[in-house]
């Protein structure tokens, strides 16, 4: 009832290869994309942009750019912390060597800079796999920042080791820096993870998708059938690192403004993007922002109710919210190992018969 | 006797034309072990070219040196005419040979539609850009290509399942949707490695009338390993018989069937 596809016919291969082939998933999306271009900007203030728009937006960039290398390529990887810090220094760089471009070019120049990056420390998974390749990409995570901290070069000398966002405007806001309105960052970071999880399901749904998804599933078959596993994995770290980069240089730039590389780019950004795709589906674009909106609005739902609703004190609260977070994440694992895409897919099949099952 | 460039006529009045490829003293060592020894066979345009052999003769190991897995030591393959330097499978894929596996491999997590677009990688070659805004040349192959696959996926009756999961698929439909997939690349030759492997009766019968259809339909030149006897001898026009490695023999069925070595071969002989 709430959910149909009868009676929705397709009368053309273009039809029935788009992103939402069935009529009430389009008008969905369609809503959701003017309630966030029309609607939030002007409801929004300084706390929910903070608190919840901006990690969600960036957050859901950096998964759907893991998403497609380990979701989608089957290449594990646990450097993108790492990454994340390349597109933040790379931005940084950008930033203060070319004040006059505009800071959108930065971002999008960083995620390059992020991919060729990422080519390189993944150019071992032609030799190993699995648990060795995640193990490999733990080396660039560690790498990476031991050199944004050693190296003066990358944070231009300054005294405090810190990166600070310079204040940048596009077409006369302020995005970044104190002054900024919180609609000008929330928009611009929106248009950038728009912009990704259309570029990343289009590819995911032509041939650059089925070539990852081929080597993920069964590698020797996907070279039988004139797949060059070279190519193809290479191809998938070329692009999960553009997006990673994007979302560490909006991180750095738009979010924070200022960064020491160890707190904000650790091994813990790496698990945490990683957490998100797999509780949000791996191999899937929706699972990614799903992933994302789960592990950020809950510490902050937790935070509320437990501060804000029963008054405990802030210390026992942020202590819990780990013990509470960490349990949801293993119950989540247990009873739905394919994350919350599956459900949602579950959900469809159910409302699809709802209310007459039979 | 069989000519190089002259084809012959089957018993059922088929064309065959000449030789497509040719495997000329191959030799294939895993260190002492020699899997293939000196073996030289040819595989004529149009014909249905079966390997037949007991457990362990090294028919697979054949197939792997045509398909580019293994590297033989001595022996050179001859494709198209032209001496094929040793390559890489994806390499020998986009040469036109596509192939089916003993024990499925299909890409389980896709569907099966997804799964037989794969075997049309070699006429999609739009770039990463075009394909990520969906435009331009990524569209239109994306649609050219659906339309072959389609047809490959009517031809194989395999409509009803196009987008389901393979992982969800039972066994005899998953070898059928692994040789749509291999057709789907319209290969010049096209190798099956046991496609009747763990079938029942029925199940045989519709895929022997598949691999005669793909030949008599596409003309597509087949070369296939099979256990079942009752199926070689009716399917194939010639056959290479294999035994520890070497060829025992080599001929249309009736020759093979009266062959002494592999009627030996076959039945066991008392080994001094």
């Amino acid at each position: 009832m709430f959910y149909r596809e009868a009676g929705d016919f397709k009368t053309s291969y273009e039809q029935d290869s788009q992103t939402f082939p069935i009529k009430f998933d389009r008008y969905r999306y369609y809503a959701v994309l003017v309630a966030a271009f029309a609607v939030v900007p002007f409801v929004i203030n300084d706390y929910w942009v903070n608190a919840v728009f901006l990690p969600f937006l960036i957050y859901s960039i950096a998964a759907i750019g893991l998403n497609i290398l380990v979701g989608y390529c089957g290449q594990v990887s646990l450097g993108t912390g790492g990454f994340m810090a390349v597109g933040a220094y790379a931005s940084y760089k950008l930033m203060t060597a070319f004040p006059e471009v505009s800071i959108f070019f930065h971002i999008i120049l960083a995620g390059g800079v992020t991919s060729i990056v990422c080519v390189l420390f993944g150019l071992p998974s032609l030799r190993i796999k699995g648990f060795y390749l995640a193990v490999a990409t733990l080396a660039a995570q560690f790498f990476l920042v031991w050199l944004f901290n050693r190296v003066g070069w990358f944070y231009n000398y300054s005294a405090s080791g810190q990166i600070t966002a310079p204040e940048r405007s596009v077409f006369g806001v302020a995005i970044t820096g104190a002054a900024n309105p919180p609609w000008s960052a929330y928009l611009f970071c929106l248009v950038f993870t728009v912009a990704a999880a259309i570029i990343a399901r289009n590819l995911t749904r032509g041939m650059a998708g089925r070539k990852w998804m081929a080597i993920r599933d069964m590698d020797i078959a996907a070279e039988i059938i004139g797949v060059n596993p070279l190519k193809a994995k290479l191809t998938a770290f070329a692009v999960s690192g553009f997006f990673v980069g994007i979302s560490g240089a909006l991180f750095f730039a738009v979010y924070l403004g200022a960064v020491e590389v160890g707190e904000a780019f650790g091994i813990n950004k790496s698990f945490l993007v990683l957490f998100m795709v797999i509780i949000g589906g791996l191999g899937s674009i929706f699972g990614s922002f799903a992933g994302a909106a789960f592990l950020v609005l809950l510490p902050v739902l937790l935070k509320n109710t437990l501060v804000g609703g029963l008054g405990w004190p802030t210390d026992l609260a942020a202590h819990l919210e780990f013990i509470i977070v960490g349990a949801l994440i293993i119950i989540f694992l247990i009873a739905e190992p394919h994350g919350l895409a599956q459900l949602w897919r579950v959900a469809k099949e159910k409302l699809r018969l709802w209310p007459f099952p039979h | 006797m069989l000519d190089q460039t002259q084809g012959y006529t089957t018993e059922d009045g088929r064309k065959i034309g000449g030789v497509v490829m040719e495997m000329k003293n191959i030799t294939l060592r895993f260190g002492g072990v020699v899997a293939i020894k000196d073996i030289s066979f040819d595989i004529r345009q149009g014909e249905i070219r079966a390997i037949i052999g007991p457990n362990g003769a090294g028919k697979s190991s054949m197939l792997n040196v045509i398909s580019g897995f293994y590297h033989p030591q001595e022996g050179e393959v001859w494709y198209q005419g032209a001496r094929r330097p040793p390559m890489k499978p994806y390499q020998v894929a986009q040469q036109g040979i596509a192939r089916t596996f003993q024990n499925i491999a299909l890409f389980e997590g896709m569907t099966v539609l997804d799964n037989v677009m794969t075997g049309r990688i070699r006429e999609m070659k739009a770039g990463l850009f075009a394909q990520a805004i969906w435009k331009g040349r990524a569209e239109r192959e994306e649609v050219a290509n659906r339309e072959v696959v389609e047809k490959v996926i009517d031809f194989l009756e395999i409509q009803h399942i196009r987008k389901t999961p393979v992982g969800r698929l039972p066994y005899g439909l998953k070898k059928r949707v692994e040789l749509a997939r291999a057709l789907a690349a319209e290969p010049s030759i096209l190798l099956l490695d046991e496609p009747m492997a763990g079938m029942n009766v029925e199940e045989k019968e519709d895929m022997s009338r598949f691999i005669l259809d793909v030949n008599d339909e596409f003309g597509t030149t087949i070369a296939l390993i099979e256990h079942d006897m009752g199926v070689v001898m009716d399917l194939s026009d010639r056959v290479v018989v294999m035994d520890y490695g070497k060829k025992i023999g080599d001929g249309t069925p009736d020759e093979v069937r009266n062959n002494q070595d592999v009627i030996d071969a076959y039945l066991g002989v008392a080994h001094d």
